[in-house]
């Protein structure tokens, strides 16, 4: 019995002095990179967002300050239920103290919500919804990497004023696809072009022969393709085969990572012009970090803009904590901090976090390489315009986001 | 709604290119669940295995597609075989709840491992030289490499159903299935006979694979796509009867590409909802056995 009481005693006073040691110089951080890790976005973000979250804990320094930092990952499954529950568990259970990448716009927004209840940290790359730092902004989240708002301006806006101005939509059937018709249209309209009519196709659909023919028969001038990974890459081969192209109409990829264009091949993708902001082949500091990336893949996959996104997200996360001393595990408070401090990261270069939780940095107008002027594997991209950081993304005057108000 | 007939007859025939696909698979199944009684849930995995065989062969040996259209079929056969003399033979007399789930389980191992190394984005295949271009119907522009597909899976098709209904040997096979001790009785060997049967279902599927490689890209999920929406066929169809299937696939593939047309929201679900209907009002499915 005493040794029991004993044993109760000692562990209680252990309890009690581990958790004054987080109170006061707490340097644990635990990471959870929430993806869809084995279906149309899996080579998007999966796998290699949790390659990048290590890659970016292990760049970051803090280890050999005597951090521990702890990267997990989990499969949402593009479900926003499942998504939600995995979010909850980890910030209830598993002390996971920021939640990154999160492609697919309705988890992303799903996951949203419940990181600014717990007060967590969210640094979504994945998902394209610019509701995230608009409408639905929140003082937990910092949106890096892309959003539809970009796409739209960068990919629409240089269509447009090339002299496509009939549109028809193909559209993935939920809050992203809409969120980016939505934007796209809005650039439409304001330079002049018209949206003749459009179509939308349920998530991850392996036949898109029947909706190529009615935007073939609409006779728009360009067939805007608002989906994304495997969705986008069976529209764009498939309409190659029923000679859309050939006849006269223009694709425009409103969302291509270079995993899609890979996947597609240079024959079918060339020609394609499309918005990121980010390409492994633009300076020595991208290519560097691309091929440490690549070598540790699996499938020896370059990294995409979301990999890329995940990465400088954590890069700058990390230089926070760092200035803050420890892990207050306040998100709110290490979010402002955040955007306090401009960003400088080896694969976006400068930049900073808007108060609305945007990261803006330069996006790019890329043109896919013809076969015969592309010199080896994953040599894709052709600068075509650099879009500054100021242009890219809302203004900050346009955006409706309540943290603005203040 | 006013009805653009150039574009209603467009997807009519979209439609029939998507049955080649759903009747060529459930065509398998149902001879694999017709002979061993085995709701063989890796049938998508092994068509994936197909496309994936016939982009080896292009990629790593040069070998085209027409010989991939013969070699495929027999690789992924063999391994078919290999899996039902190593596990599938010993569920034999069992509940079909065994078979479904040892299969269901290889399904997710091997496009788990297809997936670990590929990527989930598929891998591009060319279509061959032969039947690339197309052909302008008036109301559409027909790729060649379609048609192709429509003319060859129905040839495929019936005779797979001859060499089981009509021939010698298929009149054997559904004997064995009927009663196996009596056909053993006569000198046949019936556990060959099951694995060879199976061997055959399963290269179907590959055939299927080979076929779809050049219009969908060669991914780790592409069955895993199909497969529940052929499953649906087979149940329409009715489980086993291998004409109801062949006709089944077809006739949902027109199905869903009208409904492509009039509601495309509801094209992932239309199959669904008719599975519903038809075992509500004919349980044993359009042209299945009673038990």
């Amino acid at each position: 019995m005493r040794a029991k009481l004993m044993a109760g005693l000692l562990s209680t006073v252990a309890a009690l002095t581990l958790a004054g040691a987080a109170m006061a110089d707490d340097k644990v951080v635990k990471i959870g990179a929430l993806s869809d890790q084995s279906s149309l976005y899996a080579d998007v973000g999966g796998p290699g967002s949790t390659l990048a979250a290590q890659m970016a804990a292990e760049d970051s320094g803090l280890i050999a300050k005597g951090w521990k930092i702890e990267v997990i990952s989990g499969d949402h499954q593009n479900k926003p239920d499942i998504g939600s529950n995995i979010a909850r568990q980890w910030l209830d259970i598993d002390k996971v103290d920021v939640i990154v990448d999160v492609p697919n716009s309705g988890v992303a927004l799903a996951v949203n919500n419940i990181v600014k209840e717990k007060n967590a940290v969210y640094l979504n790359s994945g998902a394209a919804s610019s509701d995230l730092t608009n409408a639905q902004c929140s003082p937990n989240t910092v949106h890096w990497t892309y959003d539809t708002y970009m796409l739209a301006h960068g990919t629409g806006g240089a269509l447009v004023k090339a002299g496509g101005d009939t549109w028809y939509f193909l559209t993935a059937d939920y809050a992203f696809g809409a969120a980016l018709e939505r934007d796209t249209t809005a650039v439409i309209n304001a330079s002049g072009g018209r949206v003749v009519g459009g179509v939308k196709h349920p998530l991850n659909t392996s036949d898109f022969s029947s909706f190529l023919l009615q935007a073939q028969a609409s006779k728009a001038k360009i067939i805007g393709l608002a989906n994304a990974g495997g969705d986008t890459t069976n529209s764009i081969k498939q309409a190659s085969e029923f000679g859309i192209v050939a006849g006269g109409q223009k694709l425009a990829a409103l969302l291509l990572f270079i995993s899609d264009v890979h996947a597609l091949g240079l024959n079918v993708a060339q020609g394609l012009n499309f918005t990121e902001t980010f390409y492994w082949d633009t300076n020595d500091q991208t290519r560097a970090f691309a091929k440490r990336f690549s070598e540790r893949m699996k499938n020896k996959q370059m990294p995409t803009m979301v990999h890329a996104g995940v990465y400088a997200a954590l890069v700058h996360y990390f230089k926070t904590l760092d200035q803050m001393g420890g892990n207050s595990r306040d998100g709110a408070k290490i979010v402002e901090k955040m955007k306090s401090m401009p960003t400088d990261d080896p694969l976006f270069g400068k930049g900073e976090i808007q108060p609305n939780g945007r990261a803006i940095h330069p996006a790019y107008l890329f043109e896919v390489k013809k076969p015969s002027e592309s010199k080896g594997p994953w040599d894709y991209y052709k600068l075509v315009a650099t879009i500054p950081a100021d242009q890219a993304f809302t203004p900050l005057a346009d955006s409706k986001c309540a943290l603005l108000k203040k | 709604m006013d009805i653009n007939l150039q574009a209603l007859f467009a997807q009519l025939l979209v439609g029939l290119i998507n049955g080649s696909f759903y009747a060529l698979l459930s065509l398998g199944l149902a001879v694999i669940f017709g002979m061993l009684n085995i709701i063989n849930f890796a049938h998508g995995a092994l068509y994936m295995m197909g496309a994936f065989c016939a982009y080896f062969l292009l990629n790593v040996l040069g070998i085209g597609y027409w010989y991939a259209l013969i070699i495929a079929p027999i690789v992924v056969g063999l391994f078919g075989i290999l899996l039902e003399r190593t596990m599938l033979q010993w569920l034999s007399g069992l509940d079909h709840l065994y078979g479904l789930l040892l299969t269901f389980g290889l399904g997710l191992i091997i496009q788990g491992v297809f997936q670990n190394y590929f990527g989930s984005s598929g891998l591009p295949y060319a279509i061959p030289e032969e039947l690339r271009g197309g052909i302008n119907l008036g109301f559409m522009f027909l790729p060649v490499y379609r048609g192709w597909v429509v003319v060859f899976s129905l040839a495929v098709c019936l005779l797979t159903w001859f060499l089981i209904e009509r021939t010698q040997l298929g009149a054997y096979l559904r004997a064995a299935t009927e009663n196996p001790t009596l056909v053993r009785a006569f000198g046949i060997n019936v556990p060959r006979m099951i694995t060879l049967t199976y061997g055959l279902g399963v290269g179907l599927a590959a055939l299927a694979g080979v076929l779809s490689a050049p219009i969908n890209q060669v991914r780790p999920l592409m069955g895993a796509d199909l497969i529940i929406v052929v499953f649906a066929v087979v149940v329409i169809g009715g489980m086993g009867s291998i004409m109801g299937s062949i006709i089944t696939g077809f006739a949902l593939g027109i199905i869903e590409g009208l409904t492509k047309y009039f509601y495309p929201e509801a094209s992932n679900t239309v199959v669904f909802v008719l599975m519903v209907l038809v075992l509500l009002i004919k349980p044993a499915g359009l042209t299945g056995r009673t038990a």
